[in-house]
């Protein structure tokens, strides 16, 4: 018993320690000045930082019920006087939003299916099944996130383009779902299951694409969430590869459409574009909110996003 | 059915495998390599074409003078000579690395901290680490839109506060050759600290909690023990996110592009963005290839330098 070698007095401690596993935050009354202070300036960087963070927002929202004007008027004003909800039924009116909404869903929602799909596939065979070559394969996938894109956009533009896809949303379901990135964070959740789980299966007769369905897949749920989200939420957000391959106004997808909003409306209804802006954010807020475990979850077990 | 067997199972005890053992394992190696690759394929075959393909492709590219009609001759170094003697990829390459001088340590110092702030238990920390988040799951676009104008010189609200504070004339900021820089890297900074804040919190956890009681108990200072305790505990997650963060940093392009286009004149000029200039808008894909290559190489052998000083610091 190693409890044996721990003087009594600290051992009391140590047991007090271990009934209360935070005993700072739960005993006020022996507090030094010193902590109090220090607990108080903790509040106040919390509350600076929070706002740092946040006003952008706040004041990208404001802004989008202003008029044009007072969106630039001096002193600012962070509350606009009349709230002018009209923007937001001009901006459906006076650009392409719909398209570009259209576009942007369809292709974050086949981009997402594909990746979770091949991706949790192949993280199977990665970690469940041996074979020669394996590990050379899977540090193949890794290295090439070392590899920025826009060292190869040039070629794969060029490729895509000799067969006749660059300019479709093809292009962009593509280039999007089958990244390195999915194999890695699901063979990463894999790994966590124990391997008698699946050795039982097989013994029960199952197939391991059996397996891969009825144990990995329900089991693995908490990965498959997170990866849904991190997909959707960069596919939504990507602007490179839209500005790369979609020359078709008919095609654009909302970040390029609320873009060329500025280009073109370079001097007149920041107002109007600030709306555009509120709605491009709004959807991926809201899942953000709904889904923040799995997406914290996904990105402290695999560090990383595509 | 198909039931794979591990090797595990296949590998007898006695060390030496018989004939007729080891004409079964490669059997069993065949059909589990069949099996494995079923797997894998329908992922493969996307990375494959779209990834593998194209970085091959890259380095053939680079020795031609490959351009818009499709034709390529070999003309060997000679573009690479042609980068070397560039002013504009010079350019482009300081203000990259400038960049990123910038970009790293401001992001860790401040993702840290926020780190470090939440790993208190103080109210509203759920709240907070909601809020470090935000900006990293929005759109570039909207965030370059509402930083340029918060940024604006005479009628942004950054300036006016710092007016409001006393500093009469507050840079230019993006229209300023020497600020446009430090706004970019502002902006970045205040958009990926969040996402490394998740990093360092996960790292935070595995501190023992031991460590910080025993050092207490020798009278360490808060200062001592972050230094003492903390920092060594980190070293994993501060490797990582080191290295993703100058493998982005070195690949900045799309925060420059919508806000700055890089200027003014060439002040906010990055290596991705000489590329696609060179490839996309002059249609010089050979020489746009060989600055790709540049690029290619400085993230790998930047990121070979940490992985080998990174083991050197473990042994």
């Amino acid at each position: 018993m190693t409890n044996l070698l721990v003087p009594a007095e600290d051992r009391r401690e140590l047991r007090k320690l271990a009934a209360d596993p935070t005993p700072d935050a739960h005993r006020p009354d022996k507090k030094t000045p010193l902590q109090r202070v220090g607990r108080v300036v903790g509040y106040i960087a919390l509350i600076v930082a929070a706002a740092a963070l946040l006003l952008p927002f706040f004041w990208m929202i404001m802004s989008s019920l202003k008029t044009a004007n007072e969106v630039f008027s001096v002193p600012i004003q962070w509350v606009p006087e009349v709230f002018v909800w009209q923007n937001y039924v001009d901006i459906w009116q006076e650009s392409g939003m719909l398209t570009w909404i259209r576009n942007t869903l369809l292709l974050a929602v086949v981009v997402t299916f594909l990746q979770v799909l091949t991706g949790s596939f192949a993280a199977y065979g990665f970690s469940r099944i041996r074979f020669p070559g394996r590990d050379v394969l899977f540090l193949t996938y890794i290295g090439t996130i070392a590899v920025p894109w826009q060292s190869y956009m040039i070629p794969q533009f060029i490729l895509l383009t000799n067969v006749q896809v660059s300019n479709t949303l093809w292009a962009i379901i593509l280039i999007q779902a089958f990244g390195a990135f999915g194999v890695f964070l699901m063979k990463q959740f894999y790994e966590t299951i124990p391997e008698e789980l699946s050795e039982a299966a097989r013994l029960d007769g199952l197939s391991e694409y059996g397996i891969w369905r009825r144990i990995m897949l329900p089991l693995s749920v908490p990965a498959l969430a997170s990866l849904t989200l991190l997909t959707f939420v960069s596919t939504w957000n990507d602007y490179l590869g839209p500005l790369i391959y979609l020359r078709n106004p008919d095609l654009w997808t909302i970040q390029l459409g609320l873009k060329s909003f500025v280009s073109n409306l370079y001097d007149t209804d920041y107002a109007l574009l600030f709306a555009g802006l509120v709605i491009s954010v709004v959807p991926i807020a809201i899942i953000f909110l709904l889904g923040q475990k799995y997406f914290v979850e996904g990105i402290a077990t695999s560090g990383m996003k595509g | 059915m198909t039931t794979a067997v591990t090797e595990k199972a296949g590998t007898t005890k006695a060390g030496r495998p018989q004939p007729s053992q080891r004409r079964r394992r490669s059997k069993l190696t065949l059909r589990n390599t069949l099996l494995g690759w079923s797997f894998i394929l329908p992922n493969f075959l996307g990375f494959a074409l779209l990834t593998l393909v194209p970085v091959v492709t890259l380095f053939y590219m680079s020795l031609t003078n490959w351009n818009i009609f499709g034709t390529a001759n070999w003309v060997g170094l000679a573009n690479f000579e042609r980068l070397l003697g560039d002013n504009s990829f010079r350019i482009s390459f300081v203000n990259t690395i400038y960049y990123a001088a910038l970009h790293i340590p401001l992001t860790i110092i401040a993702s840290l901290g926020l780190a470090l702030l939440l790993n208190n238990k103080l109210r509203g920390v759920a709240f907070f680490r909601t809020a470090a988040f935000f900006p990293y799951i929005t759109s570039i676009v909207a965030i370059a839109v509402v930083w340029n104008l918060l940024f604006s010189p005479e009628y942004g609200p950054i300036n006016e506060i710092l007016r409001a504070i006393g500093i009469a004339n507050p840079p230019g900021w993006l229209t300023s050759s020497e600020w446009a820089m430090p706004a970019v890297v502002i902006v970045s900074t205040w958009r990926d600290m969040g996402y490394y804040m998740i990093l360092f919190l996960a790292g935070l956890q595995t501190v023992p909690r031991e460590l910080y009681e025993a050092a207490r108990m020798d009278g360490a200072s808060a200062w001592q023990r972050f230094v003492n305790v903390t920092l060594p505990c980190l070293r994993p997650t501060m490797f990582f996110v080191t290295v993703m963060l100058t493998i982005n940093s070195f690949k900045i392009f799309d925060l420059i592009l919508v806000m700055t286009e890089g200027g003014p004149g060439q002040s906010t000029l990055v290596i991705s963005q000489f590329i696609y200039r060179k490839g996309f808008e002059e249609n010089q894909f050979g020489y746009a290839s060989a600055a790709a290559v540049a690029l290619f190489f400085l993230c790998i052998i930047v990121t070979i330098i940490q992985f080998f000083w990174n083991k050197r610091r473990n042994a």
